[in-house]
């Protein structure tokens, strides 16, 4: 194995800040659409959609994150993820474009923090003077 | 050669063969004699070792090949069928299912050799050691079966014989046509078949061996011999057989009127005495029906049937779509169209669901074996009645009920049945028998599983319940047999020691009931101490589409399956009355608990008016009856299942979800969870 690489991401706001994921998790992004809560679920989950025909559960990243729900925007969008073999959708106050990283442009920040709410951070890429966090899907489900 | 592309057919045909080994073992151990069932078991081994060696899976093909050996003897007599035998043919059938099972996950049959079991059968063939070995064992050496061996002749029965001589009158030629197929190849049927073809184009096919089901079925190696009788020359045949590809060697030789009975051993292939075994049928006959039945079954990917099914769903949400839109009255034409493709896509609906429906006997297949293992583990007696193995169930559900149903066995062997000491003084016959039953009631289908053991201690788990802590004496006390038998649904009951008689083996009856309820079904349990217990599971005949109920929470549309609604009534507020802390109504006299579907399901509070009358509905539980308040009634409607997605698939309440007309979702309420 190569020990360095350069990957694709999705960079996408919340708040001021941008995050990105690894465009290979990203199925699609989609406007969002008429929602349908879902009762008992757990605070982050929306509710679920319809997209063409498959009902998929959507959550908001800014609830995950422990931040206030985004206003109404034209830009808001939902990522749609596979996380273990099923889809989810992510609401973003924006998605922007799509960054190519080195891997020496990213740092780890693994230990910045023992918040276990920020365990599915991974890692900040640094994109000229950008600093995007970079986000782990597969830990945010859990 | 790349053998990956026919891996699947492969699992797919060891899983049948598998599958059929196991019967025939089962059923060998209760008939030893039974020469059908030995030569069904020669057949299916045979045909596995040749299946395994082609693709390559040389462990899985030795074992078979030592099988065989073992096989052959008994089929000579050299050795006898005895407990003891069977054991270890049930153990190579379960190295097999393992090797298979290592194929399933890895695409390789993995390390182990199961040399143990080769040495089991290997000792059974020296205690037999005449010397007098059969050449088709000695020949057997090889992976593959040889092909040069000669055993007998393609025997001629007296009509076929006929057919020739008068063919030969008129002039015609008869041949035997021996075809041997190149050994890489793999759709050896559909080879054979285009060589029938031929065949048949240039005369008439009298006679086939292997008979041409197992050719049909791939059930040969590389060769076949026919009988044909033609007008053309040996010369033509044999260049057109040549033309088809992966014809490796074509032998054919006249059969003369007078020679027809002659044997002729140059011009035979491998033909194991016991393929001929059986009556053999006339060839045009069989021919014709072979014909008729292959037509009747295609192998179909369950993904492609799932994906139809699909379509046939968005179809349906189309056409409640096209039901909802409001037209004009006066148009006729329009509602004329509607209603007919409602009735078309409503055919179309019961034939799809039709074609997913499978018998349950894939689930029951492998019950038999299971008790047998069972009652020689436990030192029981049992004896396994399946009735109804017939009865069809659609495949979402076949996939999920194993589970269910082996729990239910396991205990009714374990704890129901007693041991044959206790039977006999309790004057029952010395082997307990447990029935597996199935058979549709309506829209359901009904599986139980009844033991004649002993039964379930009523007042044993009553005081069980209180000692748990679950409830209070008095409490307990007042409770009805039903109720008490509840408790062995809950978690904690699980793990109770031998006093309930049905402790689990790591899984509680709850899981099982856990199962159930998720398949949208119920369960319920007869008993009666010491003369045993009998579990009733009712599941729903489709998972896929049903009849619902739509309703409406504030703003919110659910929807509710209509085979657990039992009555829609209207009450007035004042009628709703406080029972410990439970609201509650009559209904007939009777008292029925009452949920507001709106705060169980934290519905957001539209603005709350005061009404004259509340919509219930009264919902089935099991045999007990809850009522649901909902604001508004939609109407019932047929809706597509789906699922709300793995991430989501353990939340409370919810069954599942579905897309309405207008392409919202809708969540399908899981009357289960919510009734009381």
């Amino acid at each position: 194995m190569n020990d360095s690489y350069s990957k694709q991401y999705v960079v996408f706001t919340l708040d001021k800040d941008e995050y990105a994921i690894d465009i290979q998790r990203v199925v699609e992004i989609v406007t969002p659409t008429a929602i349908t809560r879902v009762p008992k679920a757990p605070g982050y989950i929306r509710g679920v959609i319809n997209l063409r025909g498959e009902i998929i559960p959507v959550m908001g990243l800014r609830e995950k994150f422990n931040m206030p729900r985004e206003e109404k925007s034209e830009d808001v969008r939902i990522i749609i993820i596979k996380v273990n073999d099923a889809s989810i959708g992510c609401f973003v106050d924006s998605v922007l474009e799509v960054i190519t990283l080195e891997s020496d442009q990213i740092e780890s920040i693994s230990n910045y923090n023992n918040d276990e709410s920020f365990d599915f951070i991974y890692g900040v890429g640094k994109l000229n003077q950008r600093v995007i966090t970079l986000i782990d899907v597969d830990k945010l489900m859990y | 050669m790349d053998m990956s592309q026919y891996l699947e057919l492969f699992i797919d045909e060891s899983k049948e063969h598998l599958q059929s080994l196991n019967q025939s073992l089962l059923e060998l151990e209760k008939k030893p004699d039974s020469m059908p069932t030995l030569n069904e078991i020669f057949r299916v081994a045979h045909t596995l070792k040749g299946m395994s060696g082609t693709m390559g899976y040389s462990k899985m093909a030795a074992l078979t090949h030592d099988m065989e050996n073992v096989l052959q003897k008994i089929r000579n007599g050299k050795i006898k069928v005895n407990s003891e035998v069977i054991d270890v043919l049930f153990k190579c059938l379960d190295a097999l299912e393992n090797y298979l099972q290592s194929i399933i996950k890895t695409g390789a049959e993995g390390e182990d050799k199961y040399e143990n079991v080769i040495k089991m059968l290997n000792k059974l063939l020296e205690t037999e050691k005449t010397g007098d070995t059969n050449p088709f064992v000695a020949n057997t050496k090889n992976q593959l079966p040889p092909l040069e061996h000669a055993s007998a002749s393609l025997e001629l029965d007296e009509y076929v014989q006929n057919v020739i001589n008068k063919a030969i009158d008129m002039g015609m030629n008869a041949f035997r046509v021996t075809v041997r197929l190149n050994k890489g190849c793999v759709l050896k049927s559909a080879r054979a078949f285009i060589i029938f073809k031929a065949l048949e184009n240039n005369g008439s096919i009298l006679k086939s061996d292997p008979k041409v089901e197992d050719i049909e079925d791939e059930k040969f190696d590389f060769e076949f011999t026919v009988v044909i009788v033609s007008k053309e020359t040996s010369e033509k045949i044999s260049k057109e057989l040549y033309g088809i590809a992966e014809v490796e060697e074509v032998i054919i030789d006249p059969i003369y009127a007078s020679s027809v009975s002659e044997k002729n051993n140059n011009q035979v292939l491998q033909n194991e005495a016991w393929e001929l075994e059986g009556e053999e049928e006339q060839v045009k006959e069989q021919k014709n029906k072979e014909k008729g039945r292959a037509r009747k079954t295609v192998r179909v990917d369950i993904d492609r049937l799932d994906n139809l099914m699909n379509l046939v769903s968005e179809l349906i949400i189309i056409k409640t779509r096209l039901e909802d839109i409001d037209v004009d009255d006066s148009n006729q034409g329009y509602s004329e169209a509607v209603e007919y493709l409602e009735r078309v896509t409503t055919s179309l609906h019961d034939a799809v669901m039709k074609v997913r429906m499978v018998p349950v006997e894939m689930v029951f297949n492998r019950f038999p074996r299971m008790i047998r293992d069972l009652s020689r583990e436990l030192g029981k007696q049992i004896v396994l009645n399946m009735y109804g193995s017939d009865t069809e169930v659609d495949r979402t559900v076949i996939d999920e009920i194993g589970d269910p149903l082996i729990h239910l066995l396991r205990n009714a062997a374990d704890h129901g049945i007693e041991t044959p000491e206790i039977r006999a003084s309790r004057n029952k016959p010395k082997s307990g028998t447990i029935n597996l039953k199935s058979y549709h009631d309506g829209n359901n289908v009904i599986i139980e599983v009844q033991d004649d053991g002993n039964g379930i201690d009523i007042e044993k788990v009553r005081k069980k319940a209180v000692e748990k802590g679950l409830v209070t004496k008095e409490v307990a006390d007042s409770l009805s047999e039903k109720e008490v038998l509840d408790f062995l649904f809950r978690p904690s009951f699980s793990t109770v020691d031998k006093v309930t008689d049905i402790s689990g083996r790591g899984v509680g009856l709850d899981v099982v009931k856990t199962k159930i309820e998720a398949l949208g079904g119920v369960i319920d349990i007869e008993t009666e101490k010491g003369k045993g217990s009998k579990f009733i599971i009712r599941l729903p005949l489709t998972l896929a589409i049903i009849q619902a109920l739509m309703v409406v929470l504030g703003e919110e549309k659910y929807a509710i399956p209509l085979n657990s609604i039992k009555e829609i009534i209207k009450i007035k507020p004042e009628d709703i009355k406080l029972v410990q802390k439970q609201e509650v109504f009559l209904l007939r006299n009777s008292v029925i608990p009452l949920i507001r579907l709106d705060r169980i399901l934290e519905v957001p509070k539209s603005e709350e008016k005061e009404k004259k009358q509340a919509t219930i509905i009264i919902v089935r539980k099991g045999d007990k009856l809850t009522g649901f308040m909902v604001d508004k009634l939609i109407g019932q409607q047929e809706i597509v299942i789906k699922s709300i997605g793995k991430h989501l698939s353990g939340i409370k309440y919810i069954a599942g979800a579905t897309i309405l007309g207008d392409g919202q979702v809708a969540l399908i309420l899981d009357v289960n969870s919510l009734a009381v």
